[in-house]
């Protein structure tokens, strides 16, 4: 290990380099950065390929210095071509290796999606389960950057509709480390969507302490898990990915005016936590899904429909959601006017028939 | 200096591929043959007939599958199989892509290519396993190095990529050969599989059977390219078009190419022109769009009976080889019908067995509902007379 670490630390630029043993703060891009190399230390199968992820660092510098780090053969930029990058780790996980791909942003990945709905999603399930597709796909997604169109599109519907996916949202910076890794870890293919607006936001971590603790243990502690994000007894708040932090801004705020929201953070949209989010409905009695996508059609209308099928004699009111409208993603000087906000939370849950308690 | 700037810019340090001419990634002015129809050998500049042996044994695979072939279309008239694809006429290219790699390299193949498939020894009830209609693949493509048959076009071509480029990564000896349509050279796809494998130079032999049609659609709509072969130098890679219904130059200019491919030449492209006798598919209705003429004009270019024709010229195969050769393909046809007239079992829980590694919550709940509404039926049909 002190080997390795001092032949790393003479030749690698600083920032793929292994963390140093103190807690410190930690943006959420790093953690996703350190989760990559540290992922590609652990296991030399693991291969990180896409647009602009070699010399630049990827655009918003998610892999950078993994190809000084660990080579071209490792960490290598593709032709501009999504179906390309898509198909490409198709076979090259086929052949035992275990890609991870960037689709530079959420509107930029629509070309592969062929592949990763008739092939990524289907070819473990065509070949009964014989030929695994261990592959992550990392899509820095949805809106609240002021980005321009085809560059904050919340598109999560689109795989989460797709039966074979596992579909992760991180929020937190921690989540952001920890889910990444389990990703590649994983047997099956799985979309990462890294929320953008997030990308900058710090937790005070140990990163070393991080990677230790989850190269101690096979478990996969986050897909498939929900976490309550924040403890209440009023009424559930349930949110993934960029919502999250707007639902605890939302919860906050309802605090101090005296009403207590428990926050639920789904943070593995496929396979979905009814457990959680139902034993905090069921808790609290009222409920409003938060997302960003809008809402017809979208994994907010799903998680209305499970909470309804599954807690409807707890209910003391319709679940709610608060979602982006049902237009495509708007410019930068409208997009505050279309995004959740704490107000718009708020108000909503203001509407859940309070009245009936008295 | 002049002069010497005049070649950088023609071949060197600006081109992606200095060892590559341009002359030497065209495609042959016509479609390289070696036997012509008749039987008789068209001997070539660069490209030479394969030895008696190879060449006789291909040919055992190419009568076993053409009755393979015809048998499964027999089997789709007679209710067994939901659908199948023929292949008739284009067997040679079938055989030839099968034979000229090894065991450790890998095919692509498509839904046409059962033939390609079966002769690379997969087990022709695994294979028909799709088209039966049990499961969507029958084989283990690992097992085999056979890529589940492709139904979307042109998709299997960046995977074949894929397993190439991992296959270099890893220093592995594996050749890669890749199938498609012509049809399948308009897709996104293709351009895209052609582009990373001479961009990341991997060892990736692409093979278009260019059999005129995509279903209804003629070539003359696809493309006005020259050829379907010249479309390789566009990706800095050799091209190289063939009769694709000439079993000895198809495995030649193959086995070239795969040649090329495993001494780290890199890819290459190989149209072979044939022409697909049958319709599409039995759901098909050919008469639509072209003339019993037409296909008409193909049958004296068989392949069959032209290499039948050269191997019996040569002292290579006489009657009693023939009457072998006729008696393994009957056998191999029986073994299909009797598999086939037998109705598979299929087990309702495969539904969810396999869409995760682990099932999901909710996939354990639809598994429940299913067996709940099956055991429900179960007894109705046990008192049923």
């Amino acid at each position: 290990m002190t080997d390795t670490t001092e032949r790393v630390l003479d030749n690698a630029p600083a920032s793929a380099q292994p963390q140093t043993l103190t807690a410190q703060p930690v943006t959420f891009a790093k953690a996703l950065n350190a989760a990559l190399a540290d992922a590609m230390e652990a296991d030399t199968s693991v291969v990180m390929f896409g647009e602009d992820v070699g010399a630049l660092g990827g655009v918003f510098r998610i892999t950078d210095g993994l190809t000084a780090r660990f080579g071209t053969d490792r960490c290598f930029d593709t032709p501009l071509a999504e179906a390309g990058i898509m198909g490409m780790a198709v076979g090259m996980a086929m052949n035992g290796m275990r890609p991870v791909v960037e689709m530079q942003f959420d509107a930029f990945a629509y070309p592969a999606f062929e592949q990763v709905v008739s092939h990524v999603a289907k070819m473990p399930n065509r070949t009964k389960g014989k030929v695994k597709l261990p592959i992550v796909i990392r899509i820095p997604y949805a809106g609240g950057i002021g980005g321009v169109e085809h560059h904050c599109d919340s598109s999560e519907s689109y795989y989460a509709h797709t039966p074979g996916l596992t579909v992760l949202a991180p929020a937190t910076v921690r989540d952001a480390y920890t889910m990444l890794r389990e990703a590649i870890r994983y047997p099956d293919p799985v979309v990462f969507l890294e929320p953008k607006k997030l990308y900058w936001s710090k937790e005070v971590l140990d990163l070393a302490e991080l990677r230790e603790t989850f190269e101690a243990s096979t478990a996969a502690p986050s897909i498939g898990r929900a976490v309550v994000a924040r403890a209440g007894t009023d009424a559930t708040l349930v949110a993934y990915g960029p919502s999250v932090p707007t639902a605890m801004a939302a919860a906050a705020a309802a605090a101090e005016e005296g009403r207590s929201l428990e926050v639920i953070d789904v943070r593995s949209i496929v396979p979905f936590d009814d457990d959680t989010v139902c034993a905090s409905v069921r808790k609290t009695g009222r409920a409003v899904v938060i997302a960003e996508a809008p809402g017809f059609a979208s994994v907010a209308s799903e998680i209305v429909a499970r909470i309804q099928e599954r807690c409807f004699h707890s209910l003391a009111a319709p679940v709610r959601r608060v979602t982006g409208f049902d237009v495509p993603y708007p410019s930068p000087k409208l997009e505050h006017f279309f995004l959740p906000s704490v107000d718009r939370i708020l108000d909503t849950v203001d509407e859940l028939q309070w009245e009936d308690q008295a | 200096m002049i002069i010497s700037i005049g070649n950088t810019m023609a071949h060197g340090a600006t081109s992606p591929r200095p060892d590559l001419i341009e002359a030497e990634m065209l495609p042959s002015a016509v479609p390289v043959q070696l036997v012509d129809p008749a039987g008789a050998h068209t001997p070539h500049d660069t490209y030479q007939l394969p030895a008696g042996d190879g060449l006789l044994d291909a040919y055992r695979k190419l009568v076993i599958g053409r009755r393979i072939n015809d048998q499964a279309n027999a089997l789709v008239r007679q209710g067994r199989m939901a659908v199948y694809p023929s292949s008739h006429g284009q067997e040679a290219c079938q055989v030839a892509a099968a034979v000229v790699i090894d065991r450790q390299d890998w095919l692509f193949p498509t839904y046409r290519d059962t033939v390609a498939v079966i002769t690379r020894g997969v087990d022709p009830l695994e294979v028909l396993t799709l088209l039966r209609g049990d499961w969507h693949s029958g084989y283990d493509p690992l097992e085999h190095r056979v890529a589940t048959q492709a139904t979307p076009l042109a998709t299997q071509l960046l995977h074949a990529v894929g397993v190439a480029h991992a296959a270099k990564l890893k220093g592995e000896d594996t050749v890669v050969l890749a199938l498609c349509g012509d049809g399948a050279t308009s897709e996104g796809d293709f351009h895209e599989a052609l582009n990373f494998a001479a961009v990341f130079h991997v060892p990736v032999v692409f093979l278009i059977q260019n059999n005129e049609y995509a279903i209804s659609v003629p070539l003359s709509s696809q493309t006005v390219a020259p050829s379907l072969a010249h479309k390789a130098i566009g990706y800095g890679m050799p091209g190289e078009r063939v009769d694709g219904n000439d079993l000895a130059a198809l495995l030649s200019v193959l086995g070239v190419a795969v040649e090329r491919a495993r001494e780290g030449g890199g890819p290459s492209l190989v149209e072979a022109h044939t022409y697909r006798m049958q319709a599409h598919t039995n759901a098909d209705d050919p008469s639509r769009y072209r003339s019993p003429d037409d296909v008409e004009k193909w049958i004296p270019k068989d392949p069959l009976s032209r290499m039948r024709i050269y191997l019996r010229e040569v002292k290579l195969l006489d009657d009693d080889g023939e009457t072998r050769i006729a008696a393994e393909a009957e056998e191999m046809a029986a073994t299909l019908r009797d598999g086939l007239n037998t109705d598979p079992v299929v087990d309702p829980e495969d539904l969810f067995n396999y869409v995760f590694t682990e099932k999901t919550s909710q996939l354990r709940e639809q598994a429940d509902l299913l067996r709940g509404e099956l055991s429900r039926e179960q007894p109705s049909e046990d008192v049923t007379p």
